[in-house]
């Protein structure tokens, strides 16, 4: 939806007009014309025509939020008075409404006596791609729940507006089922200090939906399970050496009636947890080797005609519970795995492109809307994986619609992703290994790619979001050499 | 120098992950005796004291700081601690840790220098472990330690990017918990100069990102070297000349050298100005105030990446090398401002320690060289220790060159010593350094981009050359680093994989 913000008229792009914004708006035009804010008289309010009024939950809530961010340090007296000049802000639902309200918060700004001021602007602003998303692992490391809270505060910041919770894998189980406990009792790095329960959960469901963001889980299968085997006997495929099973598991087994009920009885679970419409079934990195060993499964193959080949059924495991998701009313994201290995999956599900070098993310691109299928691009923005000087240069430059297609095909990306993989990551070095790095991607996916494709533009405004980031308290590092008016003072 | 020799008696075996036999201790200490005898300790009971034979009493305040310290570290901050005076401790229990400082002279109010070291109740509290009942145990052990190397440090750059001293303290705290024993501090540098000088103030009021917010102040200073100092760390700061100093010109008028475009200045300078008697009355008040300041017996006087374009360009310059007979050999100007400026701290009678350059470049001072080119370096600690100078190593651990895995494992496998010498060269080499520039570093990165990658340079420092098993390594570093995130101190994991108590800051 669009976001109108109403000033006034002339173009200047300066840091303290629409420079300053960040991502950088679609549409916008500021003067230097300056006026000035008073925290005491300050205030948001719904308009007389708004749909939207007081008991708005999303826009109460984000007034408050706000005005903090616009006017830190300030502690209200008891005066109001009223305020001559007048903002307007129109959008068409209250999630347009949080992104205008960022971006007017970042067009406010304090000279060197401390006073706020805001010029003159206009603004028209919208997203480029309406999935724009992070990707937090909490099972390489537990991330404690502030961890994950303070991360969708910089995501608003930055407007994104998909949280893809990573929430398990091998090395652990941390979220507490109600329908299995054993699952996160046996399978989290500790039962009582190391899991998400309920609560958790529905805190950080609830905190993001006042931020705009939606909270799209995955319960990556039939690879990547190592962790569900220690709570669910049965569901992973025993290994064998030989004749005789070696004592190691591998993907979930699929061959077992017992593990589509699991499968069933635990996404009915996460159906109704996750109130998102999407649920995110991974399907990748499956290894065959420890299926091949196993005579059962052989056997399998056999009796559905797969002969040898193990994709097929890696394909019969995936459709079955793709469907299972469809019974249960959501819309599943997978993988690209899994369209690359077959192709038999309901035209809605959204691909998942992750694959860099050596694979070519644009080939991919090409292929899977040819098929007709919506797409979100991660494989550029693996940002766990660091590097040494400006790396943020290369997130920014990504052109997602740069592959070979008709203008069909391009409208079937649906947008973005960055991805922060945890096997070095946790709540020690998240915060400055995401940010301001992962702002290079929120812009690309945000903003208008021909207003926004100079780098050497786009370093000065970084920095300063950057330094905005300290200031609203994310732990962002630094692009390059300089200083901020307020650093971070804690370790 | 003093011996400290901790009179205990009990060893640890911690559980960890995968456990190693050695527990958590890190850097391994040179001769560890295990047992499985284990003693409790409780809060109600156990205290560190000084042995009565010991030469260092109730007014060793260094001591008795460390005491608390490490109490604190071994029941995790307990607050509550009931006193049950004269509470026996029972047989299974361990009561106290006699502390004996055997010197006749304790140095208890001196200043740590490169000949000390100890650090024995880091060890004696890397030996506590937590039962399945959540009691304090140690096991018996004996333990005989010292460093491999003398001088162990971290650089720390404070004018790429501001450190508040709060991060600084921070990272004292943490190399303490490592037995790093030198904090070399970059504390100017072309980009900013935070260092307020009480000479020399406009250096800091023109040439700080900001005069106020971004300056240490002689207070700010003393906090700094009192804090390392009872942690037994040596403060050596670097005053980085001639290159390096764009920031000092902003300051101090006709220090640089002013820049020629054919026949014009063109408003830019270039390093430290080497032919005006102006820059060397200068640099003589300056180190006299260092000297002052900074108690440690070495100054790192840099040297390092001096660009000669600017010279080159000056047409001043090019007559006093004609003067001079320097003829188109720069290095040889370089050479010569050098010399004068060891002549100048010279005279403070302060040590000083130079980056390789300076001896590469001709010059043969009476230093310590400081190698820090990547590439040849065995050749380069070749010919240093060959030419007899003490040397430094910091080439293979520059730590601001990021990437992604367990890099900790590169720094872990160097062998300092590795180079073709004889025993008398080897000897030469008196420690290493591990850098963390600040080009890319601040305060929301530094100490998870620093520690446990830090750590695995301290051990290569301090234990035994072959202490190389990389798999006991990984096992008792992961636990080593979950004792620093317990000690708040947000040190990044080396891979997938918990502790006990994750870091609670965000």
């Amino acid at each position: 939806s669009k976001t109108y913000i109403f000033f006034g008229q002339l173009c200047c792009n300066c840091l303290h007009a629409v420079g300053g914004v960040w991502p950088m708006p679609q549409i916008s035009a500021s003067s230097p014309e300056q006026y000035p804010l008073n925290p005491e008289a300050f205030y948001f309010e719904y308009g007389r025509q708004s749909e939207a009024q007081p008991g708005c939950s999303v826009l109460d809530a984000a007034f408050k939020r706000y005005f903090s961010l616009i006017f830190p340090d300030y502690f209200p007296g008891d005066n109001l008075s009223v305020c001559a000049g007048q903002a307007s802000l129109k959008a068409e639902t209250v999630w347009g409404a949080l992104r205008g309200l960022e971006t007017f918060s970042q067009l406010v700004y304090q000279d060197d006596f401390g006073s706020f001021f805001v010029n003159k602007t206009d603004i028209e602003d919208f997203p480029r791609f309406q999935f724009r998303g992070i990707l937090l692992d909490t099972s390489r490391h537990y991330l404690p729940v502030q961890a994950i809270l303070k991360t969708l505060d910089a995501m608003a910041y930055s407007k994104f507006n998909v949280f893809h919770w990573h929430i398990v894998d091998d090395p652990s189980f941390p979220y507490q089922s109600q329908t299995f406990p054993d699952l996160s009792a046996k399978g989290a790095f500790h039962p009582m200090t190391h899991i998400y329960t309920q609560t958790d959960v529905q805190r950080v469901i609830s905190y993001a939906r006042l931020r705009g963001i939606r909270v799209l889980p995955e319960f990556d299968s039939p690879g990547h399970t190592q962790s569900w085997g220690k709570g669910q006997s049965d569901l992973l495929t025993p290994c064998y050496k030989g004749g005789t099973p070696s004592g190691a598991f591998g993907p979930v087994n699929p061959t077992l009636p017992s593990t589509y009920q699991f499968i069933a009885r635990l996404f009915k679970e996460v159906s109704s947890v996750f109130p998102d419409s999407y649920i995110h079934l991974g399907g990748d990195e499956v290894n065959f080797f420890c299926w091949k060993s196993n005579p059962d499964v052989r056997a399998f193959m056999q009796k559905m005609g797969f002969g040898t080949d193990f994709t097929k059924l890696e394909a019969f495991y995936m459709e079955s519970i793709v469907n299972i998701t469809s019974t249960l009313n959501k819309t599943a994201i997978v993988w690209q795995d899994v369209f690359d290995y077959h192709e038999r999956i309901p035209e809605d599900t959204v691909l998942h492109i992750w694959k860099g070098v050596p694979y070519d993310y644009t080939k991919e691109l090409s292929r899977i809307t040819k098929a007709g299928k919506r797409v979100v691009l991660a494989a550029p923005w693996y940002i766990n994986h660091i590097a040494y000087g400006q790396d943020w240069r290369k997130s920014y430059t990504v052109q997602p619609l740069n592959f070979s297609g008709t203008e069909e095909q391009k409208k079937l990306v649906i947008g973005g992703e960055v991805c922060m993989w945890g096997e070095y990551v946790d709540a020690t070095n998240l915060t400055p290994r995401l940010w301001p790095r992962a702002s290079a991607a929120a812009e690309r996916l945000w903003s208008d790619e021909k207003q926004t494709s100079s780098v050497e533009k786009a370093f000065p405004r970084l920095q300063d979001f950057r330094c905005k980031l300290l200031r609203r308290g994310i732990q962002a590092e630094p692009l390059y050499v300089g200083h901020c008016r307020h650093e971070y003072q804690g370790i | 120098s003093f011996d400290l020799t901790c009179v205990w008696q009990y060893l640890l075996v911690e559980l960890v992950a995968q456990s190693s036999r050695y527990g958590s201790l890190w850097p391994l200490p040179q001769k560890v005796q295990l047992s499985d005898v284990s003693f409790k300790l409780t809060t109600s009971s156990f205290r560190i004291v000084d042995a009565k034979e010991s030469s260092a009493g109730p007014s060793c305040s260094l001591l008795q700081n460390a005491y608390r310290r490490y109490y604190d570290y071994i029941f995790e901050n307990a607050k509550k601690s009931w006193q049950a005076k004269g509470k026996r401790t029972g047989p299974s229990e361990l009561g106290e840790l006699q502390v004996w400082i055997t010197s006749a002279d304790s140095e208890c109010d001196g200043y740590p220098s490169v000949t000390s070291d100890e650090s024995c109740l880091e060890t004696f509290s890397q030996l506590v472990y937590k039962d399945e009942f959540g009691t304090k145990n140690i096991n018996q052990t004996t333990i005989s330690d010292f460093p491999r190397f003398a001088h162990r440090g971290i650089l720390l750059d404070s004018s790429r990017h501001f450190l508040p001293i709060k991060v600084i303290l921070a990272n004292l705290e943490t190399m303490a918990m490592n037995k790093f024993n030198v904090f070399h501090w970059h504390i100017v540098d072309d980009q900013s100069f935070p260092y307020l000088s009480r000479t020399f103030p406009q250096l800091s009021q023109k040439g700080a990102y900001h005069p106020y917010t971004h300056v240490y102040t002689p207070a700010d200073v003393k906090m700094v070297i009192e804090f390392a100092r009872l942690r037994g760390i040596r403060v050596v700061p670097e005053y980085d000349t001639p290159g390096h100093t764009q920031s000092w010109g902003k300051g101090q008028a006709d220090l640089l050298t002013p820049c020629y475009a054919g026949s014009k200045p063109s408003g830019a300078f270039g390093p430290v100005n080497p032919i005006l008697n102006t820059t060397y009355d200068f640099m003589t008040q300056f180190f006299k105030e260092i000297s002052t300041v900074f108690p440690d017996a070495y100054i790192h006087l840099g040297g390092d990446e001096v660009d000669f374009t600017c010279w080159k360009s000056n047409p001043d310059i090019q007559k006093f090398m004609e003067q001079q007979g320097f003829g188109q050999d720069y290095s040889k100007l370089e050479s010569f401002y050098i010399q004068k400026l060891l002549n100048i701290v010279s005279t403070t009678n302060k040590g000083y320690m130079i980056w390789q350059e300076v001896f590469d470049n001709g010059l043969k001072p009476d230093t310590v060289v400081h190698v820090w080119i990547g590439g040849a370096t065995d050749e380069e600690m070749h010919k240093v220790t060959g030419a007899g100078y003490t040397t430094i190593l910091s080439a293979p651990w520059y730590l601001d060159y990021i990437s992604y895995g367990q890099d900790w494992q590169k720094y872990y496998k160097v062998e300092p010593l590795s180079f073709n010498g004889t025993e008398e060269q080897k000897k030469l080499v008196i420690g290493g350094e591990a850098c963390l520039w600040g080009e890319y570093v601040d305060a929301t990165n530094l100490t998870p981009r620093l520690w446990p990658r830090a750590s695995a340079v301290a051990e290569r420092l301090w234990s035994a050359k072959d202490v190389t098993d990389i798999s006991d390594a990984f096992n008792r570093l992961s636990a080593h680093r979950c004792r620093m995130v317990e000690r708040d101190i947000p040190a990044e994991p080396l891979f997938s994989s918990y502790c006990p108590h994750e870091y609670k800051g965000v």
